[in-house]
């Protein structure tokens, strides 16, 4: 039995410029992903299900998701220079959503200023695009597009990637006297994954 | 003799495009967007041109409704036209006026009316160049496509 079908990424761009809208789908669309592309922050917050509709002050107070949100998204490209709120405005809302904040977000910018740079990456910004965007650039988005897809399926590919982590687990609560291998890992239809006790990885079949 | 026309069209093309490319026009982000063209978006190019055309000549029009005021001294609002012309050229490659942009930019944040007159016939110069030179390159493209059109038609 496979794993995971083939995964149909999910990407909201915000820009308020007309053509780099068309410009930033086309390049996602080419890369096969699919797009939703909004003029304006509120627009993105309504889309996340994060904003009542009376409510487009920034200083508005924290307001739990409305769960409206017809599809997933599974990574957030914006523009910083925007008129009303800024793409940074945006980062940092969707950095203090319980619900969200685990969405990958990437920010475009025309000026190359080091310190706007930083002040995104330092708020959680996972990459930070100069404009005009490329195509090379849409390569860029893949490794943050599988972490955040699997951070929210957390059961199955992190135990098997991190077994230096598991392994603590499993010392701590292991006493002296025990010798059987602990548990942990994934079943298919015919076969087993067992975590040792020493990190590595066995694989029984037919049980 | 229509199916040599399109060879000919072709090289007319690459021809103009060369030409635009060595002026420092048009530069590789002209090309990106010939990239992006394909079966599943086949006239890309021209509808981000146009609308390029659109939002150019509407900033084109503020700019010079700003500076004919006499009194004029609202060089942020201008600052604001010309960052949002300088980002859509240079989405679409076109160096030239981008750069025409970025200068005339710097003079208007001097507060200098009069260099600020004198950068905006430049930019509209430099724009109307551009916009003959794009349309002679649709004008090429749209030819070269019927008469491709008409030599598969005669092959059948």
């Amino acid at each position: 039995m496979g794993m995971a079908t083939e995964a149909q990424f999910h990407v909201l761009a915000v820009d308020d410029s007309l053509i780099d809208r068309k410009l930033i789908e086309r390049l996602l669309k080419t890369s096969s992903y699919q797009v939703t592309a909004v003029d304006s922050v509120s627009k993105a917050l309504k889309f996340l299900g994060l904003l009542e509709d009376d409510q487009i002050s920034p200083n508005s107070p924290y307001v739990s998701p409305n769960h409206n949100q017809e599809m997933e998204v599974n990574l957030i490209i914006t523009d910083y220079c925007m008129p009303g709120m800024t793409g940074y405005d945006l980062l940092k809302r969707i950095k203090e959503s319980s619900s969200l904040k685990n969405i990958p977000v990437v920010i475009m910018s025309s000026e190359n200023v080091p310190s706007r740079i930083n002040r995104c990456l330092d708020e959680g910004a996972e990459e930070f695009f100069l404009k005009p965007v490329q195509l090379s650039d849409m390569k860029r988005l893949q490794p943050h597009l599988w972490k955040g897809k699997y951070k929210e399926e957390p059961h199955q590919l992190q135990q098997l990637q991190q077994p230096h982590k598991k392994r603590k687990a499993i010392e701590e609560s292991l006493s002296i006297e025990r010798t059987r291998a602990r548990y942990s890992g994934l079943i298919t239809k015919n076969n087993i994954l067992l975590e040792q006790e020493d990190g590595s990885i066995s694989f029984f079949s037919h049980i | 003799m229509l199916g040599l026309g399109v060879d000919q069209l072709r090289a007319d093309m690459n021809q103009l495009l060369a030409l635009l490319f060595h002026q420092g026009v048009l530069d590789d982000h002209f090309l990106q967007l010939q990239q992006l063209q394909d079966v599943t978006s086949p006239n890309f190019v021209y509808e981000v041109v146009n609308i390029y055309f659109h939002e150019s000549e509407k900033l084109l029009r503020n700019l010079r409704v700003l500076l004919m005021d006499r009194d004029f001294s609202d060089y942020k609002k201008m600052g604001i036209h010309l960052n949002q012309f300088m980002g859509s050229s240079s989405s679409i490659g076109a160096k030239r006026v981008r750069n025409v942009c970025f200068a005339f930019r710097a003079v208007s944040e001097q507060n200098n009316r009069a260099g600020c007159l004198r950068a905006l016939e430049v930019l509209e110069h430099e724009y109307c160049y551009l916009k003959n030179k794009l349309h002679e390159l649709f004008h090429i493209e749209q030819q070269r496509v019927m008469a491709a059109a008409v030599r598969y038609r005669i092959q059948d």
